[in-house]
């Protein structure tokens, strides 16, 4: 359904201190606000009796239970917590209707431009970094995101981190993506299909970007490859990501690796940027740096035996001397 | 061996009531009976006189007795609208087969809204399943009377943005184009079956409008157009439910 009429639901209603039982598991969901509500329901911030989660609640059985599919996989993605993890899917039941739900991890942020406001330069890069990093790490588990949006990205911390929020979207690899927004759908753009595939989030993750820097966003013109490259030349922010961008917009790159890994050596080569090249490649120089610091260490204990080996022997060649005398 | 099906939908977009032929939502009923699914998108402008609103009430009613989905718009949104409305009708297509097959393994009352949420998963990963390699054939039906004339171009874009989205998945798609009324009768044919749309920018060009809108006439030529190109197939099952009809593919 379209979103205006969401608005009207009693999902998208519910007031402070609204009761949400289980139909199944029985758990009690107490309402504390509403977090947001899209095309498919509502988020609000709830307590339960293990503290606070965010529950999602909507009208269709479907999407609903599709966006649960997601996020139990997003669980099964091992090693790294990439999406809010699933607590408890359920039913509630009115007296006039049944509406599905499910709770989840609530994750406190900001928002990317609240998030945006005083911060340098500097961050809009490093973000993109470990955006890319975790869509690897999906698209390694067969999965595309999808739906890439500020909208669905929240920043937590500190210690500062990019985390996604809404996983609706995330489709199987090489499946139709489910679920997108113009503004960041190549197909959209005249960039491509709409094929799950890593190329496609890629393309996205540069469109938000460009939306960092143009927050108001903009529609298409009959031109759209000048028109980003236009977009992109006239931003202070984007200017030094452009060459990379670029090649994203135009699908280039055919592994999120590929461009994170361009991308720190972009952030690496200014000066400005040394704070941040520490922090951010300190795992890649961890093994190389004790290697060398061993190989040191191995050539100054040669450097010392030689050292006293001719003291030995300068030592006797004098006593040798003194003998002869 | 796995089981293949086709989907069947008839897409009308239109902006007023019908004035010429038979009645639409008989000739709906009468698809919907031959497994066709009909979806209407009502399209409007900022500017649309008020007797015209009233009649797009029609097109709601055409959907329902077609088993589809209806969904009145502006132009600007028609795109999306255009995407939501076959994709939905496609879910809802699915979801009532795979209801139909529950009730024989569960019994009369149960549904998929019935299952605990553990199992409502498993059934919807097969709906997501099937939405996605499912043969799908689209037959386009575009009022071309007068009142027309400003939203031809948005129409068209929509059409290919369509293609995009259905031609990403792994299923195959067909579509069709017709246009009433045409140059000389009352439906014409723009764009026989075919998977792509790129050409679709001609084709539009070739398109007058005239002044009747003969939208009952139009439904009943996409069902002859559909047992034409069922009737060309090798092998033909029996319908299995609304929409959606079983091929062995071997």
């Amino acid at each position: 359904m379209m979103p205006m009429d969401m608005s009207a639901s009693p999902v998208c209603n519910l007031t402070v201190g609204d009761e949400i039982r289980g139909k199944w598991n029985h758990s009690i969901y107490r309402v504390r606000r509403r977090l947001g509500y899209g095309a498919t329901g509502a988020v609000y911030l709830v307590e339960h009796k293990n503290g606070l989660a965010a529950l999602k609640i909507g009208h269709d059985q479907m999407s609903i239970t599709s966006e649960v599919n997601v996020l139990k996989r997003f669980s099964k993605v091992q090693g790294k917590v990439l999406g809010p993890s699933l607590v408890e899917v359920d039913d509630w039941q009115t007296r006039k209707a049944t509406y599905p739900f499910y709770a989840m991890e609530y994750l406190k942020g900001e928002t990317l431009f609240d998030f945006m406001k005083g911060k340098s330069l500097d961050w809009p890069g490093i973000l993109l970094v470990q955006l890319l990093t975790d869509l690897h790490t999906l698209h390694q588990a067969g999965w595309a995101f999808g739906d890439l949006k500020p909208d669905n990205l929240l920043v937590t911390g500190p210690p500062y981190r990019i985390r996604w929020m809404d996983v609706g979207g995330t489709t199987v690899m090489d499946r139709s993506i489910k679920e997108y927004t113009e503004f960041f759908d190549r197909g959209y753009w005249g960039k491509g299909s709409r094929k799950a595939e890593p190329s496609y989030d890629l393309f996205s993750a540069a469109m938000v970007m460009i939306n960092m820097a143009y927050p108001a966003r903009f529609t298409k013109r009959s031109d759209p490859d000048k028109q980003l490259q236009e977009k992109i030349a006239s931003s202070p922010m984007l200017k030094r990501y452009a060459v990379i961008l670029e090649k994203a917009l135009n699908g280039k790159y055919q592994y999120a690796e590929e461009m994170r890994n361009e991308l720190v050596v972009l952030l690496n080569a200014k000066d400005q940027n040394k704070t941040n090249q520490k922090q951010m490649t300190k795992s890649n120089n961890q093994k190389p740096a004790t290697r060398q610091a061993q190989k040191k260490k191995k050539k100054s204990f040669l450097a010392e035996t030689f050292l006293v080996f001719t003291f030995v022997f300068v030592v006797y060649l004098f006593y040798m001397l003194g003998q002869t005398m | 061996m796995r089981n293949k099906g086709t989907l069947r939908q008839i897409l009308l977009i239109t902006d007023g009531c019908s004035n010429q032929g038979e009645d639409p939502i008989a000739m709906a009923a009468l698809a919907h009976e031959q497994g066709i699914t009909v979806n209407v998108i009502g399209v409007l402008n900022e500017n649309t006189a008020e007797f015209h609103r009233q009649g797009l009430k029609e097109v709601e009613d055409i959907a329902m007795s077609g088993g589809g989905i209806s969904q009145i718009v502006y132009a600007t949104q028609l795109s999306q609208t255009v995407k939501m409305v076959t994709q939905k009708a496609m879910t809802q297509t699915i979801k009532g087969v795979v209801n139909a097959e529950l009730q024989q393994i569960l019994g009369s009352k149960s549904s998929m809204d019935d299952l605990p949420p553990d199992k409502r998963g498993e059934v919807m990963e097969v709906v997501d399943e099937m939405q996605e390699t499912m043969n799908l054939e689209v037959l386009i039906l575009i009022d071309a009377s007068g009142s027309m004339e400003d939203k031809m171009m948005t129409v068209q874009e929509s059409l290919l943005d369509l293609s995009i989205s259905l031609n990403s998945r792994i299923g195959d798609n067909e579509f069709s184009i017709y246009a009433f009324p045409g140059k000389k009768k009352e439906v014409e044919e723009l764009l026989s079956w075919s998977s792509k749309m790129d050409s679709i920018g001609k084709i539009f060009s070739k398109i007058t409008l005239g002044g009747i809108t003969p939208t009952g006439p139009a439904i009943k030529e996409g069902i002859a157009v559909f047992q034409q190109k069922r009737s060309s197939k090798r092998r033909f099952l029996s319908n299995d439910a609304d929409g959606y009809e079983r091929e062995s593919s071997m």
